[in-house]
């Protein structure tokens, strides 16, 4: 199957499109050469860096009022398409709009859905995606059969996101339709957590504590040594289930995916989970007591050490320097 | 109130996973036990039950063999009913076809005022399945929520999100996803254990549903090849002994870093 036409799930944070947003239309630009971009939301304020990035036309709710969006973008989708504009390929980020949206659209398009992808090609068995399994050592190729339109999602970082230069694309506003009471869910308040620095997965250096660290205290070791290194801290799943550190901390298939020129593990083992968010760091520093840990596999320097003797030093060392 | 609870049944995530050399799919043959990832959705059913007075936690599992034992942890937790949807035809399901059968399992028990699953499984991680059961019931649905309180028949759902969470309020019958940590799940004491042996268990096939078993042939997928990731190789590994913070510093100072 020839791709045409594909939409891309696109999003905003602070006014601006979101760099995932922008990953994703490169790649659809490669693919097909219809792409349009597919917002809930105003598209006032990111329709120019939509079109510079490859849409040539961008489908726009309005303000979703407190709706959840996956269940509202979904509808919209679905009416879009049932007026006549099918696209052969929807592209969504593996986050949780894109991931509640595609899982509505599923199930209104009777469609099949592959997820937690990392590529995309237009081939002689039609449109294969590209999953990492088993902590990213093993890549999984699968085709679509059947008809399109093809769900699919993808890692954050997937793609380079790069400018074409495009023009403003037209902006044509599409309402929700009435959700009955699938809508009944409604946003009451937000919470959103302050935080200084560099953005956990934008930061050249990145230092994670993990349960080795003991107790929650002793996380501001991993803050002092990011904050000498201009990093950003962040952290294993384990110590935000505990309750140490918030959920935008976390590193891993189910948070953040980063590539930073300098990761530093500290007292995380490497579990698969955590390994398919950082793997692709440049160099990887991992100071764990166990010498079995698996982290040891990835990293370019391991310290067989106890974190608690290891990183005061460091930072003592690093402190004098500056 | 009574809820059902989504549960899957894996293979023990302690043991390496592998794929079945005819379909590069995991397997999942053999004794298959309670996803942790749903053990916390249990727990949430099980305290939302006890504050509001009454009622009674369900659990439904799909599995194509007829494994029992994850569902019989649940039991023995406290949960007093269970269904699975066991049948040959529904291996290598997709995220779709597996929400429809449990969509048609939640129907079978009488529906629910809460249904729960958890965001994501460890073994598949689509993180579609509980979004697409709500489709199929028709109903509103909380994805990734962290903190759950039901009020009369108003849920209150503390939902995660990238940059902290949102407070969302929904009525009731409705879908929730739990994410990790929300609760901490107990263990089923002895006396749990010994009672999930006799409590009732069902066990049905996708065509007692009347869902259109949709294995291998038409999940509207099909893996064209599997291959080797180009391997990150390992560095150097040093003891410390007490100077190790050093080779940091120097590693650092080459990357120009510091
Ligand atoms: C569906 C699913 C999704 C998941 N998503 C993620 C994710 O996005 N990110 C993620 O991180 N995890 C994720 N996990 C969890 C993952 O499987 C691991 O449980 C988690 O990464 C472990 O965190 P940890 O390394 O901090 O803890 P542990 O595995 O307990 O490791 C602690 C390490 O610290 C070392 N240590 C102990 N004391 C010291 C000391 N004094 N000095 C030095 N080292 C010490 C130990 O040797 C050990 O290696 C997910 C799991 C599932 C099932
Ligand atoms: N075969 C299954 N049986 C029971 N529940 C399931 C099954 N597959 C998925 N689920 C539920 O859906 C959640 C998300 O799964 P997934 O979409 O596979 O990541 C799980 O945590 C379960 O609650």
């Amino acid at each position: 199957m020839a791709i045409n036409n594909i939409w891309v799930f696109a999003q905003a944070s602070g006014g601006v499109a979101t760099t995932g947003t922008l990953e994703l239309l490169t790649k659809a630009r490669s693919l097909a050469g219809k792409v349009t971009a597919f917002v809930g939301g105003d598209a006032g304020a990111i329709a120019a860096s939509l079109g510079e990035h490859g849409a040539t036309k961008v489908y726009a709710t309005g303000d979703l009022a407190g709706k959840l969006p996956g269940v509202a973008l979904a509808a919209a989708m679905k009416s879009v398409i049932d007026s006549g504009d099918s696209p052969d390929v929807i592209m969504f980020p593996q986050n949780y709009e894109g991931r509640d949206t595609m899982a509505r659209l599923s199930v209104k398009l009777n469609r099949t859905v592959l997820t937690n992808n990392i590529d995309i090609a237009d081939t002689a068995d039609g449109v294969v995606a590209t999953t990492p399994i088993f902590g990213g050592n093993v890549l999984v190729a699968t085709a679509f059969s059947g008809q399109g339109p093809h769900l699919v999602s993808f890692r954050p970082k997937s793609f380079a996101a790069e400018s074409s230069g495009g023009a403003a694309p037209e902006v044509v506003a599409v309402a929700v339709p009435d959700l009955g009471k699938q809508g009944a869910a409604k946003v009451v308040a937000t919470h959103s957590e302050k935080s200084s620095g560099p953005k956990l997965d934008e930061a050249a250096v990145v230092v994670s504590g993990g349960r080795g660290l003991g107790e929650a205290g002793n996380y501001t070791l991993i803050e002092d040594l990011a904050k000498l290194l201009k990093g950003a801290p962040g952290a294993s799943r384990a110590i935000v289930d505990a309750g140490w550190v918030p959920y935008s901390y976390q590193v891993g298939q189910t948070g953040k995916v980063v590539k930073p020129s300098v990761y530093i593990a500290a007292g995380i083992s490497g579990a698969t989970q955590h390994m398919v968010g950082m793997k692709g760091s440049k160099n990887i520093i991992a100071i764990n007591k166990d010498k079995e840990a698996p982290i040891f596999g990835i990293a370019d320097l391991g310290i067989v050490g106890d974190v608690h003797k290891v990183l005061p030093k460091l930072i003592e060392a690093l402190k004098a320097r500056s | 109130m009574n809820i059902v609870v989504c549960v899957k049944q894996i293979p023990d995530p302690a043991s390496p996973g592998a794929l079945d050399a005819s379909t590069n799919a995991l397997k999942r043959d053999g004794k298959l036990i309670l996803d942790e990832s749903d053990a916390y959705g249990v727990e949430m059913a099980l305290q939302l039950v006890a504050s509001a007075g009454s009622g009674e936690v369900f659990v439904v599992s799909m599995a194509p063999n007829g494994e029992t034992s994850g569902m019989r942890t649940a039991l023995a937790m406290g949960a007093v009913k269970g269904l699975l949807v066991s049948d040959p035809a529904l291996a290598g399901s997709d995220a779709l076809t597996t929400a429809k059968v449990l969509a048609a399992a939640v129907t079978k028990l009488g529906g629910a005022d809460l249904i729960i699953a958890g965001t994501e499984s460890s073994d598949g991680y689509t993180g579609t399945v509980p979004e697409q059961i709500a489709e199929c019931l028709g109903l509103p649905s909380v994805t990734f929520a962290k903190k759950v309180k039901v009020d009369g028949q108003v849920l209150k759902v503390d939902r995660q999100s990238e940059t902290g969470y949102d407070e969302v309020e929904c009525s009731l019958p409705a879908v929730i996803s739990v994410t990790a940590g929300v609760v901490e799940p107990r263990y089923p004491s002895f006396k749990g254990i010994m009672d999930a042996k006799k409590k009732p268990l069902d066990v049905v096939t996708a065509g007692d549903l009347a869902v259109t078993p949709a294995g291998w042939a038409a999940a509207g997928q099909k893996i064209v090849s599997v291959t080797q990731a180009e391997a990150r190789k390992a560095g150097t590994v040093i003891e410390d002994d007490g100077e190790a913070f050093g080779k940091i510093v120097a590693f650092l100072e080459n990357l120009k870093l510091i």
